[in-house]
């Protein structure tokens, strides 16, 4: 290891901390803004320090009926947007288990054409087929269903090759000894290729909790009702500049509810979500 | 002699089960409406929705001739170039920064990670409730200092806003591949530079930013992608495409056509001409990829 | 315990690629057989066909008297140790040898009894709480061998178990193994492309090469009597030398064309190999006359002092051949040696490459 001079490491640690303060400044700025009365919001500039209102406007946002969105409570935005991150996240991780298993595992005819039928999705996100898609979606009748919300974003072939990558690394040996030991196809599963999975399974549950949680263009379309909505959308519909009872302190309450779950998420689960992310790639 | 690959078990049927649902889903909600959108895009529909009529290309020529389609292009083009710029090379700037410090590396990681678990759309407002004309602070600074801002009124400084939005967003995401890919750059090379006589900066030019070709290429063009489509999200909430269809990217304009404005067989006609853009970007990661594979 | 039949065994895979040639080897209950040869042989291919990892395509295999074709590895009651242990990393050795008891539905009193007497037996009790990344690579050989014990098959199979184990490591294992495999009376099949090995722990020796059986026997016969060049420069360390003959009106002729005394040898008219052990060799001093034995010119190339022995690298009449030589070794290259070679210590073979 080359010895850094002393300088260059003070500079390092200060360009740092001017990075960490531009990422950071606009979540901050906003958790003071939650903190601060109506009337100090609108009034520019606005203190650097938290304000002494917090109490006051998170049980309001969360309990106190005001801060709704179209007579819908955030603590109901809030439950959507728990079961649709959740419901993609584990629905896309069991899905794409099965179909790596199918995959990697066995041998059968039509194998490859399957693969290349998945591995194409990996192409082409929901934004450009949106208008065709929300037609099917109307079609189904799955408009304001958690089943809308959840079942197409399911299906990507992003898990399905992780899950495929990581299971041809397994030594076919283990398999063959397995098969000596008396596992068939679903003990070999459950008992050895599942606990294995473990950390993969970890890193994509964090990846796809925040791609769910941060859907914005699906959940607008495929919700009409306001109480299905999720908070990322309710929040979009709070926010008008024009209309001046805006109640901006609620906004930003509101606001720093949306960010801090899957904020929360990252950070806790740092170490998987870190070397999935990067083993991955997207 | 055993390999992986052809350790399988026996069983018939249980494969295409175990694929099933996937396939299902696909099948549903990708295929079904991709064709849709394929075959949307040659056909026209009156105004009143009663008959449609075959027009091959027509959508298309109608699309690509259309100044506002040019436009929009245009403006898909500068707010991808500049998001990914800006985005990668502070983002660079910190991960080089990072393996330089020794004491608090995590601490600085936990710090800088925030912004990736951020939705688009909350990106974007929370730039917006910073630079609002009306009630932003830093806008009341800016505005403080003689310089006329409002982004609402003017079209360069709105997609000065959704950059910086879209931007900020995406430095944690390449802050994690960039220390990724400094971290497995052999430090025995960087010592050899050093020895050949190479100054900090000299060595991070010639070894060290080479080296890192590969990450950056890919995060080129996830970052690309990430601009022309994740992005839908802050253009809606900051700008609303305007002031002027100023900020109207490309997926933008196909959801406003189609749902605004509800101009079926262009919306569709535009929507293929996105398949084709992304698959041509997947295509040229595809081949990083390949050669990844063969570089170890 | 069981007797393993193999009747005209092929393997044929997708490709048309003919693996294993129409094998026949029948082993008796208790005994081990190892099946030895260079990789592609064949030999691996073959064991994972009598455990039911691959299919047979042609041929009848059977243990204990019945045909086992068209069962499943599990049901063929054997047990394997594999090349890389193949030990499930997650769990602990305890488990790692329960794993296919508890898949038989084994009541947990038992399965608690076999393992812990299979842990004794090899010397593992005190790690039965460890995962495999926390143990010694002999350590994982044992928990590998311990897994194919605690489930008491009739046949065991082992896939070049020792070969990721060091040298002297490998030394006491392969003692181990041989020990562990009496006291049990388990019929075996052992696969490896050490001769040592293979010399040292079979009671019947399969050389195999190309698919085919070479031979089949007691190692020390084979040793002896090797059937083919292919078997002799295949068995032994180092290997047999092989000095290439043929014979005209004047007598014999090395490679180079240096007559040498015919000393009654029956030489076909297309040609001939001549073996002899590096052992099997003495020097003769001047020009003294030696009767009963083949007398040669060697051209010392090099010489290799191990301790106990040395190796005399040279060659006679443009072959390449190897002496033991006790002790320490007085020649130096260049040097120009008479050597003898016993009559009833040399083998010959013809042009083809086999045994006359």
């Amino acid at each position: 290891m080359i010895q850094n001079n002393p300088i260059g490491r003070l500079i390092a640690h200060f360009v740092l901390i001017l990075g960490i303060v531009v990422v950071a400044f606009p979540i901050y700025y906003t958790f003071v803004a939650s903190t601060q009365t109506l009337q100090e919001i609108i009034r520019p500039p606005l203190s650097l320090l938290p304000g002494g209102h917090f109490w006051e406007n998170y049980s309001s946002a969360l309990f106190g009926g005001v801060g709704r969105i179209g007579g819908v409570g955030v603590d109901r935005l809030l439950w959507n947007t728990v079961v649709m991150a959740l419901g993609i996240a584990i629905g896309k991780i069991i899905i794409s288990l099965l179909s790596a298993y199918a995959i990697v595992f066995f041998r059968f005819p039509g194998r490859m054409f399957f693969f290349w039928l998945i591995f194409i999705t990996l192409m082409l996100p929901v934004e450009v087929r949106i208008l065709p898609t929300y037609k099917v979606m109307v079609d189904l009748g799955l408009i304001d269903t958690y089943t809308g919300l959840t079942l197409p974003l399911m299906a990507s072939a992003t898990a399905t090759l992780l899950f495929r990558q990581f299971f041809m690394t397994i030594p076919g040996e283990l398999v063959e000894a397995a098969r000596v030991d008396g596992a068939g196809p679903w003990r070999f599963f459950k008992d050895i290729l599942l606990p294995l999975s473990k950390t993969n399974i970890a890193a994509l549950f964090v990846i796809l909790f925040i791609y769910g949680w941060t859907q914005y263009l699906w959940p607008l379309l495929m919700t009409n009702r306001n109480d299905m909505s999720t908070i990322v959308v309710g929040l979009r519909k709070m926010i008008s500049f024009a209309d001046a009872d805006t109640e901006w302190h609620l906004v930003m309450v509101t606001c720093i509810l949306a960010i801090l779950p899957p904020i929360l998420v990252v950070v806790l689960m740092q170490r998987w979500f870190v070397r999935g992310l990067v083993e991955t790639e997207k | 002699m055993a390999s992986s690959n052809n350790v399988t078990f026996p069983n018939k049927l249980l494969p295409y089960l175990l694929l099933a649902p996937q396939l299902a889903i696909t099948l549903i909600f990708f295929y079904w409406p991709a064709s849709q959108a394929i075959y949307q895009s040659v056909l026209r529909e009156d105004p009143f929705g009663l008959s449609t009529q075959f027009v091959g290309l027509g959508n298309f020529r109608r699309v690509i001739s259309d100044p506002n389609y040019l436009n929009s292009l245009q403006v898909t083009i500068v707010f991808s170039v500049a998001t990914t710029l800006i985005a990668m090379t502070i983002a660079l700037l910190l991960a080089v920064m990072a393996d330089k410090v020794i004491r608090g590396k995590n601490i600085y990681r936990t710090l800088l990670i925030w912004p990736y678990a951020v939705a688009p759309a909350i990106a974007g407002m929370l730039w917006l409730f910073l630079f609002n004309p009306s009630m932003g602070t830093l806008a009341y600074l800016a505005r403080s200092a003689g310089y006329n801002w409002d982004p609402l009124l003017n079209g360069n400084q709105a997609m000065v806003l959704v950059v910086s939005a879209a931007a900020w967003k995406q430095i944690s995401y390449n802050f994690l591949f960039f220390v990724a890919g400094l971290q497995s750059i052999p430090k025995s090379l960087i010592e050899a530079a050093a020895i050949d006589g190479a100054g900090e900066n000299k060595r991070f030019w010639t070894i060290v930013f080479p080296l890192l070709a590969p990450t950056t290429f890919f995060l080129l063009v996830v970052n690309t992608v990430y601009a022309f489509f994740d992005t839908f999200g802050i253009i809606h909430a900051v700008t609303g495409g305007g002031p002027g269809k100023a900020t109207e990217t490309l997926v933008y304009k196909v959801y406003n056509d189609g749902f605004v404005n509800l101009i079926l067989g262009d919306s569709a006609a535009q929507s293929v001409i996105l398949m084709i853009i992304v698959i041509a970007l997947t295509a040229i990661q595809f081949r990083y990829v390949e050669r990844k594979v063969h570089y170890g | 315990m069981a007797s393993v039949e193999l009747t005209n065994i092929r393997k044929v895979y997708g490709g048309g690629v003919e693996a294993v040639k129409g094998i026949n080897i029948a082993i008796d209950d208790g005994a081990l057989c190892v099946l030895v040869g260079p990789s592609g042989c064949g030999k691996s291919t073959l064991l994972r066909m009598i455990a039911g990892l691959e299919t047979i395509t042609e041929g009848v295999l059977k243990i204990e008297n019945s045909v086992v074709n068209d069962l499943g590895p599990a049901e063929r009651d054997i047990a394997m140790v594999f090349q890389n242990y193949a030990l499930y990393p997650h769990m602990k050795v305890y488990d790692n040898m329960a794993y296919g008891l508890r898949n038989r539905g084994m009541p947990k009193g038992e399965i608690d009894k076999r393992v812990r007497e299979a842990a004794q037996t090899l010397e593992l009790g005190h790690l039965l709480e460890r995962r495999p990344r926390e143990l010694s690579g002999g350590q994982r050989q044992r928990v590998a061998m311990g897994r194919a014990i605690v489930r008491n098959p009739k046949v065991f199979l082992f896939d070049e178990p020792l070969s990721n184990l060091d040298a002297k490591l490998r030394g006491q294992m392969r003692v181990e193994i041989k020990n562990l495999q009496r006291q049990l009376g388990v019929t075996s099949v052992y696969v490896t492309h050490d001769q040592l090995e293979a010399m040292t722990l079979a009671d019947i020796l399969v050389v195999m090469n190309g698919g085919v059986v070479e031979q089949i026997g007691a190692p020390l016969d084979i040793y002896e009597k090797p059937a083919s060049t292919f078997v002799a420069s295949f068995i032994g360390a180092p290997p047999m030398n092989l000095v290439h003959v043929t014979a005209n009106s004047a007598g014999l002729l090395l490679k180079d064309g240096t007559h040498i005394g015919a000393e009654g040898l029956a030489i076909p008219a297309e040609g001939a190999q001549i073996g002899f052990r590096p052992e099997d060799l003495e020097v003769v001093a001047g020009s003294q006359q030696h009767i009963g034995g083949l007398l040669l010119d060697l051209t010392v190339r090099g010489v290799e002092p191990v301790g106990a022995e040395s190796y005399v690298y040279g060659d006679i009449g443009g072959d390449k051949v190897v002496v033991r030589v006790a002790g320490r070794s007085v020649v130096e290259p260049g040097d120009h040696l008479r050597v003898i070679v016993p009559k009833e210590k040399l083998h010959l073979f013809d042009a083809k490459g086999k045994r006359i």
